[in-house]
């Protein structure tokens, strides 16, 4: 397990010591799902490692142009280029700014409250779409769960966090798939994952037919009384059309079980991803009905803006955020924290 | 989704038509949609402000071309803007004394364990070189078991596996078992780290200094965002590269991080990953980046999608038929076939320069049911008729129409569609296929715009345009 101790200095390599709020809840979702957090220990802060080191350029940035004084195209200029910068996209970040400005403009105005407005703004955007999975076990087998993204997003890693807590944290008995029988060694990869949690791991060879595995995955998984099964998926770009129909193939055999499988359908999408995250939902929600959105890789310099605009076009539930390697670095994602995290507010 | 630059800009400069020069409240329009569009594209902010700049003083004044839109001409200035700071001449991969060493860097997912493997795929086959694949991904789970993997797969030696050693051990060990194995050179594949990770970044560095790579390679996404900037800056000061490799470039992005990442870095981008194939590495041309941030189609992509998905012994026959200026039903029958398993007349517009706004108006057009009215009209023909179209008189069109469904008029239009194919046949035999397949590789040259202008010159339909489908000789 030497993967993640690597950073012991900084971070705790224990799964158990902290409690991070749930990110998918079982049957009934508590109202505040993040009830668990401990004093301290926010999401937010926790977050506050990366992504609050690049908000801090932007909140700098932000800083930069509001002492106390009238609010002038100048500023709203500025403001929109941090926006812009923050992957929000340029239609967007205008968008926002063009309401931020309303009622506001030629008045005197403060740091401080340009930023809460603009994270209400932002908050306002992500308020509908933040949503905690709903698990829901139907009562003759397991809750499925496909895992699709394009390549290199962080799907195994996504599944391997997830497994960790629902077995750990909640006790359930959770099974993988590993539907990515292309690339090499990606089996062995969800298999490690799938020990340290304590899953059970379905796999077939790598080359065997997706499809197959998926199917077979979901008999065995009811067999052994699993309450959850998760399918991971080959990476796969959007614009392939071949590959997305063998994703498409994935969920029509699923449906040969039954007709509401696979019960939720989950998008990874890098935070480094720029505009083109918008063809990326797009194309994978025509194929297979995604039901929601886990958004990875928060904890480095890339702000993951482009969900507002997502969530603005799509309303696509955002369920989780990656902030880290370890298993409990996969956290709710709440969208007041993050819209202050994106304008530079801390903790 | 996004309009392209091309069709913004033509309703910018729509009331312009017939001015004397670009005057600097045109080009401050202009500015704004290109500022946009580059912003769309996913550049940098910072490079996209310093570009307008660099584009505004060579657009202000220009004299409007007459035979050509001030938006087309500003698209121009623009995309050769591009061009030149993309880099001018293609980088090759460099050697030192053997065995010479290469480091990949880069974030978590940006592929550098395939891209590994498709370097020293690509350097044992085309350069014969002897290679030494090393993973010093210590953290990732199987990350060491995915490289050597690849290299049973690709039959490129990898450095045995030995649990619990350290990454800078392991680069030590690789190059010593490259100097007693007479290997030529070790391609160090590292762990994903993010920039903001000190240890991680000092690990790195430790590497570098230690085993001074001739190449360090910062792999990156072509679907990066803003972010590339300070990935490719913080990299670059931290580890010194040489170059840069940008993967999945198959995709749909538009690839503006390739620009941010040249501008703040002044290093070249060294090759492209562009599919899941091993041989799929391609050198960079900045060119077909330049036009796809522009939104302004790609013709070569057009031609690597014909490529892919035509049959290959089909397209071997039709191009011999091409030699010889010869162009039947038959032919044109199969080309319909393509064009729809390309993704139909809409899809292949849509990479055409210059026809972006074409396609909305093919939508309306309701092509589909056109196509599949003339291959009714096809099938409704004997063989000989197919094979031999001047057979043709008036009785054989009136059985032809009935059979069909359709009349002798929309038999007579599809008859001269084919005569029109046969006149386009008979240029290009006279040009040669490896000229023509030359241009289309340094595509949007003004050659190329011309060729193109002139090969739909007085006639606008698409369909003539994609039955001349020049694009079916094999790639590269």
């Amino acid at each position: 397990m030497a993967f993640w101790n690597r950073n012991k200095s900084e971070k705790e390599p224990t799964l158990v010591a902290e409690q991070p709020a749930p990110v998918a809840v079982p049957e009934q979702p508590p109202v505040t799902a993040r009830a668990g957090d401990r004093e301290g220990e926010t999401w937010v802060s926790r977050l506050g490692m990366g992504l609050g080191k690049s908000s801090a350029k932007l909140g700098q940035d932000l800083g930069d142009l509001f002492t106390k004084k009238k609010l002038d195209q100048d500023t709203l200029n500025g403001l929109e280029d941090a926006l812009i910068m923050a992957d929000l996209g340029p239609v967007t970040a205008a968008r926002i700014v063009a309401q931020f400005s309303e009622g506001r403009f030629g008045k005197d105005i403060g740091d401080d409250e340009v930023r809460a407005a603009l994270a209400d703004i932002v908050a306002g955007i992500l308020l509908p779409v933040a949503k905690p999975l709903v698990l829901h076990k139907p009562g003759n087998g397991p809750f499925v769960i496909l895992v699709c993204g394009v390549n290199g997003a962080g799907k195994t890693t996504t599944i391997g966090k997830l497994a960790d807590q629902w077995v750990k944290r909640d006790g359930r008995k959770v099974a993988i798939a590993a539907g990515d029988t292309f690339r090499a060694a990606a089996v062995e990869q969800l298999k490690i994952w799938a020990d340290r949690a304590g899953a059970m791991m379905i796999s077939k060879d790598t080359g065997a037919d997706a499809a197959a595995v998926a199917y077979e995955a979901y008999q065995q998984a009811k067999d052994a009384g699993a309450d959850i099964l998760m399918i991971d998926t080959a990476g796969r770009l959007h614009n392939k059309k071949n590959l997305m129909d063998e994703l498409e193939k994935i969920v029509r055999v699923l449906k040969k079980h039954d007709d509401t499988i696979p019960h939720a359908t989950l998008l990874v999408l890098d935070s480094t991803t720029g505009q083109n995250a918008h063809a990326q939902v797009e194309t994978f929600r025509e194929i297979t009905n995604v039901t929601g959105l886990i958004v990875t890789k928060l904890d480095g310099s890339a702000k993951g803006g482009v969900v507002v605009g997502l969530a603005d076009r799509f309303g696509l539930p955002i369920h989780a955020v990656g902030v880290g390697e370890g298993a409990a670095d996969l956290q709710p994602f709440d969208a007041h924290d993050f819209a202050r995290s994106l304008v530079g507010i801390r903790g | 989704m996004f309009d392209s630059l091309g069709d913004k800009l033509g309703k910018v400069f729509g009331k312009l038509r017939g001015k004397g020069g670009l005057n600097e409240d045109d080009v401050a329009d202009a500015m704004r949609e290109i500022r946009v569009a580059l912003l769309e594209a996913d550049v940098a902010l910072p490079v996209v402000k310093n570009f307008i700049e660099t584009v505004k003083l060579k657009a202000v004044g220009q004299d409007v071309i007459k035979s050509v839109t001030p938006g087309q001409q500003v698209v121009k200035i623009v995309h050769d803007a591009l061009v030149e700071m993309l880099g001018g001449d293609t980088q090759e991969l460099t050697f030192s004394a053997p065995p010479s060493a290469y480091l990949m860097v880069g974030l978590q997912g940006s592929g550098k364990t395939t891209t590994t493997a498709k370097i020293a795929k690509f350097l044992t086959d085309k350069q014969r070189k002897k290679i030494l694949m090393a993973s010093l991904d210590v953290y990732r789970p199987a990350a060491q078991d995915q490289l050597a993997q690849l290299g049973t797969q690709t039959g490129i030696a990898t450095l045995p596996i030995v649990a619990g050693q350290k990454p800078l051990d392991i680069a030590h060990r690789a190059m010593d078992m490259a100097r007693k194995e007479g290997f030529d050179l070790v391609i160090l594949d590292t762990a994903g780290r993010l920039t903001i990770d000190e240890e991680m970044m000092a690990e790195v560095e430790a590497i570098q200094r230690a085993m001074n790579p001739v190449e360090t390679l910062l792999v990156a996404d072509a679907m990066t965002g803003q972010d590339a900037v300070n990935t490719a800056k913080i990299f670059n000061d931290r580890v010194p590269v040489t170059g840069i490799v940008l993967t999945r470039v198959d995709g749909d992005a538009r690839g503006g991080a390739a620009l941010s990442m040249k501008a703040v870095t002044g290093k070249p981008i060294k090759l492209i990953g562009v599919g899941e194939k091993w041989d799929a590495l391609e050198p960079f041309h900045p060119d077909r980046i330049a036009g796809r941030i522009l939104g302004m189609g790609d013709v070569v992509s057009l031609v690597e999608k014909a490529v892919e998905t035509i049959d290959r012994d089909e397209a071997e026959k039709m191009a011999a038929k091409f030699q010889k200026g010869e162009f039947d039903f038959n032919d044109l029958l199969s080309q319909m076939n393509q064009v729809k398993k390309m993704g139909g007349v809409g899809g292949l517009v849509k990479m055409l320069p210059g026809l972006g706004n074409m396609s909305a108006q093919l939508e309306k057009a309701n092509l589909g049911d056109a196509t599949k009215k003339q291959e009714a009209i096809i099938l409704s023909m004997t063989l000989e008729e197919r094979s031999r179209p001047v057979l043709l008189n008036a009785s054989r069109k009136r059985r032809i129409a009935a059979g069909s469904g359709t009349t002798v008029q929309d038999i007579n239009k599809l008859y001269k569609q084919l005569q029109d194919m046969q006149t386009v046949m008979k240029r290009m035999k006279k040009m040669g296929m490896g000229k023509m397949m030359g241009m289309m590789q340094g595509m949007m040259g003004e050659k190329d715009q011309a060729l193109i202008a002139e090969s739909m010159k007085g006639n606008a339909d698409p369909r003539d345009l994609l039955g001349a489908n020049p694009f079916l000789k094999g790639k590269r």
